[in-house]
């Protein structure tokens, strides 16, 4: 299936992925009217430090130590996608303790958990941060297994 | 082929789902004591709180079993293996033979006797979405709830309650609380904070005699209660194993497939003991993660496969009243301690690996913590310092980023 793959050397550090995946997951349509005046709470993030810059998203694991600690089934794997059910989240945070790339978080209201679903719940169509990073560091491909 | 699988938690589901990667064909045969479709036990404090349901409480969806292929005898026990002849017997009298057996047996409450215990009438244990709905109907807004245990389950419970009831008491032995996952300094931390909240702690205590409505305490002290619960901890279910001549330790004895000494019986979950990485013992490590897990490494196995499950160790993400605890792994090392902005952080290293963590409050990326345990990390192959601050695969080499995160082709 196709993932969402990085490479550090093409990173700017621009945090737009960011922005975009903020925006896509609002469920606005207008960017300015959804980011204006709030703190972003992305399902990508950007690690930064001097000129090194890369960003980190859910890998969809075929082995996900995240489903398969999820306490309460509220993680499934669709298609190769690891989505969250976030009406059954409970916010325990197990996943976040099992996830080795650090790539779950919690939701903004904090009663639940987020995550890069590969852009399949909202109206992006191929992952925004793709779509939106300026340099390609960030693309969506096909691979083979991982995880 | 023929799989028989005795439990209806995590560690049953995680064995199904397994064998069905490999095995479309052979039948599934689930017992378990509860009628109830498969749920998730942890949520049951959750339940009281009102923050799920019986229905988002399932932890697979309603056709699961049709979905597995799974003849699911709900409401049934199994009252004894005959490893020669290969079957379980049902306590409804049937028997089921199997090729294959799982004892994934969980555990149960531990009641300690106390003097008087006989008399009280509105007591509970607090494992069972059963024990979680007898609480729930028996409180009332003026009860005072005594609770016995200031461990994982007694403080989940008293989270469950705290604005259910007028007070909450939580009484233990210990001279701190959920000293299993913390150390001192994080009892306290997380003590303080439940204590804001309703809940008042006797410890370094227990309670000697109950009458029918109060608690002579070993200290001298009376407290007086409408409501006891037990959350004193678990006995893991071995009784099936060791009646049928498998070895049982604490839990039962088994390899790292996940088999017991008794041909074709695997075991996991509650019931079973696994290999914990950080001390090195074999030990029951009670956790949904490591029950699905070695679950799924027996269900594998069963199925003809050959899966090992050499990765395990304690483990806790729990919460009480907002604030977040994940700890792992064991606390015997050289300590790092942070303590800042109301969060509390100690990282365990030894032999030059890290062994164990506590986080309380700042808990985001702790998996990143808990892979360096999981891989056996050495700590001189990334930038400790780095780390130490907060979990981030920039302390990684540039390789190893490339690799994690697809930078290689």
């Amino acid at each position: 299936m196709k993932r969402i793959y990085v490479n550090e050397k093409w990173c700017l550090g621009c945090h737009l992925c960011e922005y975009y995946c903020a925006f896509a997951n609002s469920g606005q349509d207008d960017m300015v009217k959804a980011l204006k005046d709030i703190t972003i709470n992305p399902r990508i993030q950007i690690e930064q430090r001097g000129n090194i810059s890369f960003a980190v998203s859910c890998r969809h694991c075929d082995e996900p130590l995240c489903v398969k600690g999820c306490i309460t089934g509220a993680l499934t794997i669709e298609g190769g996608v690891i989505t969250i059910g976030q009406e059954k989240c409970v916010g325990c945070y197990t996943c976040i303790m099992s996830c080795p790339y650090g790539a779950i978080m919690p939701s903004s209201d904090h009663r639940a958990i987020q995550k890069c679903e590969l852009c399949t719940k909202n109206n992006a169509g191929e992952p925004a941060c793709v779509k939106g990073c300026p340099n390609k560091a960030i693309v969506y491909e096909e691979r083979g297994t991982r995880g | 082929m023929k799989y028989v699988i005795i439990g209806n938690s995590a560690a049953a589901v995680g064995a199904v789902e397994a064998i069905r990667t490999r095995d479309q064909d052979g039948l599934i045969t689930v017992v378990a004591k509860e009628p109830h479709h498969v749920y998730s036990r942890p949520l049951i404090s959750y339940l009281l709180r009102e923050e799920t349901d019986g229905e988002r409480m399932k932890y697979r969806p309603d056709d699961f079993y049709i979905k597995n292929g799974v003849h699911a005898l709900l409401g049934e026990s199994a009252c004894a293996i005959d490893p020669d002849k290969k079957e379980v017997a049902l306590k409804s009298g049937g028997k089921l033979l199997y090729d294959k057996l799982l004892v994934a047996a969980g555990s149960q409450p531990f009641v300690p006797p106390v003097q008087g215990a006989a008399k009280v009438k509105r007591k509970f244990t607090f494992l069972s979405l059963d024990d979680a709905r007898a609480l729930q109907q028996a409180l009332f807004p003026e009860a005072r709830v005594l609770i016995l245990g200031a461990g994982l389950i007694g403080l989940k419970c008293a989270e469950g309650i705290a604005d259910k009831a007028a007070s909450v008491t939580v009484v233990d032995l210990a001279d701190r609380v959920l000293p299993s996952i913390l150390d001192e300094r994080g009892s306290e931390i997380m003590r303080r904070h439940i204590e804001a909240q309703n809940v008042d702690f006797r410890l370094s205590d227990s309670i000697a005699s109950l009458t029918g409505g109060t608690a002579l305490l070993k200290s001298g002290e009376v407290i007086p209660f409408d409501i006891l619960v037990f959350a004193v901890g678990v006995h893991p279910n071995t009784d099936l194993v060791r009646a049928a001549g498998g070895a049982v330790n604490r839990g039962v004895v088994t390899d790292t497939r996940c088999c017991t000494t008794l041909p074709d019986v695997y075991a996991a979950g509650d019931c079973a003991e696994s290999h914990d990485i950080t001390t090195g013992t074999d030990r029951v490590l009670a956790l949904w993660p490591n029950a699905y897990m070695q679950g799924e490494c027996a269900g594998l196995n069963m199925a003809g496969g050959d899966r090992i499950f050499d990765r395990a160790m304690p483990m806790n993400a729990i919460g009480f009243f907002g604030l977040h605890i994940i700890t792992a792994g064991s606390c015997e090392g050289e300590s790092c301690v942070f303590e800042q902005d109301g969060s509390y952080k100690r990282l365990v290293i030894r032999d030059g690996k890290l062994v164990g963590y506590i986080l309380i409050g700042a808990v985001e990326r702790a998996g990143i913590y808990t892979a360096l345990i999981r891989d056996r990390t050495p700590l001189n192959s990334i930038d400790f310092e780095l780390i130490k601050e907060k979990p981030q695969l920039m302390a990684f080499s540039k390789m190893d980023r490339l690799r994690k995160l697809g930078g290689l082709d």
